[in-house]
């Protein structure tokens, strides 16, 4: 039997006041209406609690969008749970965050598009930059522990030494250097997000220089289209963690919703740990059974899952193939093609979204 | 490894826990979850930023048969690497 989840992604809603070109949120966001209700996510969380999550990372879109977020990050929060706000930082104030901090909030995962400003407003869609300077320096001062998370591009690898230097002004403990995800906003942007090898590896040089000496811990996740090897996908599917989407729809993955006919169940219909343990969707990839060849017979298969299912889907029509950025996957010419056309220049188009 | 005289503590942003569910106790940090065996979670329990590793052998040789400064300290350095634990130089 499949073990008990550790973390819960709860994406309590899609509207967002940016307009991130990287997003990897889906095309079709989750209207309004359609969102669970204040009840209803306090259902959710109670139910992640008894089936063993023990971490709630609150997402979205922006978390603070949701007006009853204080009333559920203090029901989150009473369960004994770790809480991670996931935010890009607009709308936070001083009071606004010493009332979530005194609910629970443990840990506030801050996202940063540049240390350029003017790049940085660019890649937002919206005048962000100055209110994520203002946003870290309530954090600083609130005493809860900061990640800063910086989604990486054509359009700011180059300046990753001042991003790590922008972190480290910002009083981050944790810096999260993660290259695109093409996803959602981003799989439709990819011409104009995709960089190019000698960008990555000048960035590479620059972490590994800053890791030497910075006082704070860096997370550099690599750009998986130019490795010869796939990431471990959510450390096996159905195996550590799970997404409620903000209409309450169970995801095995956040991108998952890309995967035609997975039955995809929802919590308003069947309680979470029936779909955790027994839905077709949470049982498709787990574990190895489900693998074909080259994945079947490779020794790397515990170490990388056959990578990203909704990767395989995108890209080669069938999720249960290898994941084709693997070097060994018959379909690699698909992602080299990707690499030899999509690295000139191309616009980013503005995700349009509901503030 | 670190040194007997270290005086570890929780991290930043590291939380204790008991776990129900897996009847183990656990420590929550932000990108993840340990969970701990017994002795793991004594020590984790006694890194306080006062006792030194020395100090924390000593009290759990009153409750565990065995315990050896030596493998407190190799613990503390393999916690230390995931930032669930600080030491001081
Ligand atoms: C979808 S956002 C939602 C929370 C909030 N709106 C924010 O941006 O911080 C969650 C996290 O995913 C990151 N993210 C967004 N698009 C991504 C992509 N295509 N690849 C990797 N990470 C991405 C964001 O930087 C953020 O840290
Ligand atoms: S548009 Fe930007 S800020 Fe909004 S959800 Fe997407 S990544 Fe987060
Ligand atoms: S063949 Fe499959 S398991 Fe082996 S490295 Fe490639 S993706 Fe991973």
């Amino acid at each position: 039997m499949a073990e008990a989840p550790f973390g819960l992604l709860a994406e309590l809603t899609h509207r967002c006041p940016l307009q991130c070109g990287y997003c990897s949120n889906p095309l079709e966001l989750v209207r309004r209406d359609a969102e669970l209700d204040t009840a209803e996510w306090c259902s959710v969380f109670d139910q992640a609690h008894a089936l063993g999550v023990l971490q709630f990372h609150l997402s979205g879109g922006e978390p603070l969008a949701r007006r009853d977020l204080p009333e559920l990050v203090s029901h989150a929060s009473g369960l004994g749970a770790y809480l991670n706000l996931v935010t890009s930082g607009l709308g936070l104030t001083a009071a606004r965050l010493d009332d979530l901090r005194r609910r629970g909030v443990d840990h506030v995962q801050l996202s940063v598009q540049d240390a350029d400003p003017g790049n940085a407003d660019l890649i937002a869609g919206v005048k962000a930059f100055d209110h994520k300077l203002v946003a870290a320096r309530l954090i600083r001062e609130a005493g809860l522990p900061l990640t800063v998370n910086v989604v990486l591009h054509r359009m700011n690898l180059d300046h990753v030494g001042g991003i790590i230097a922008l972190a480290e002004r910002m009083g981050a403990d944790r810096l999260e250097l993660a290259n695109t995800q093409y996803y959602g906003w981003a799989l439709r942007n990819r011409a104009a997000l995709l960089p190019t090898k000698e960008q990555l590896r000048q960035a590479d040089l620059v972490v590994a220089q800053a890791r030497a000496r910075s006082r704070m811990e860096i997370v550099y996740v690599i750009a998986d289209y130019h490795e010869a090897h796939p990431k471990p996908c959510m450390y096996g599917w159905g195996a550590r963690q799970l997404t409620v989407a903000p209409n309450g729809d169970v995801l095995p993955c956040p991108a998952a919703t890309v995967i035609e006919h997975l039955g995809i169940e929802n919590v308003r219909d069947r309680p979470l740990a029936e779909i955790w343990y027994e839905s077709s969707a949470f049982n498709a990839f787990r574990g190895f059974d489900w693998m074909r060849e080259p994945c079947r017979s490779c020794v790397r298969k515990e170490i990388d899952f056959g990578g990203c299912r909704c990767q395989a889907f995108q890209l080669t029509g069938d999720a249960a193939n290898t994941d084709p950025v693997c070097s060994l996957s018959p379909e690699r010419a698909k992602v080299d093609l990707v690499l030899d056309t999509e690295t000139g220049p191309a616009p980013l188009a503005v995700r349009k979204v509901a503030r | 490894m670190t040194n007997l005289a270290a005086t570890p503590r929780l991290g930043k942003g590291v939380k204790t826990a008991y776990d129900r569910t897996r009847e183990s106790h656990v420590v929550l940090f932000p990108e993840g979850v340990l969970v701990l065996n017994e002795t793991a979670a004594a020590v984790v329990g006694l890194c306080d930023g006062r006792r030194t590793i020395a100090d924390i052998a000593a009290r759990l040789g009153e409750d565990f048969a065995g315990v050896l400064p030596e493998d407190v300290a190799e613990l503390v350095t393999r916690l230390a690497a995931r930032r669930v634990v600080e030491t001081d130089g």
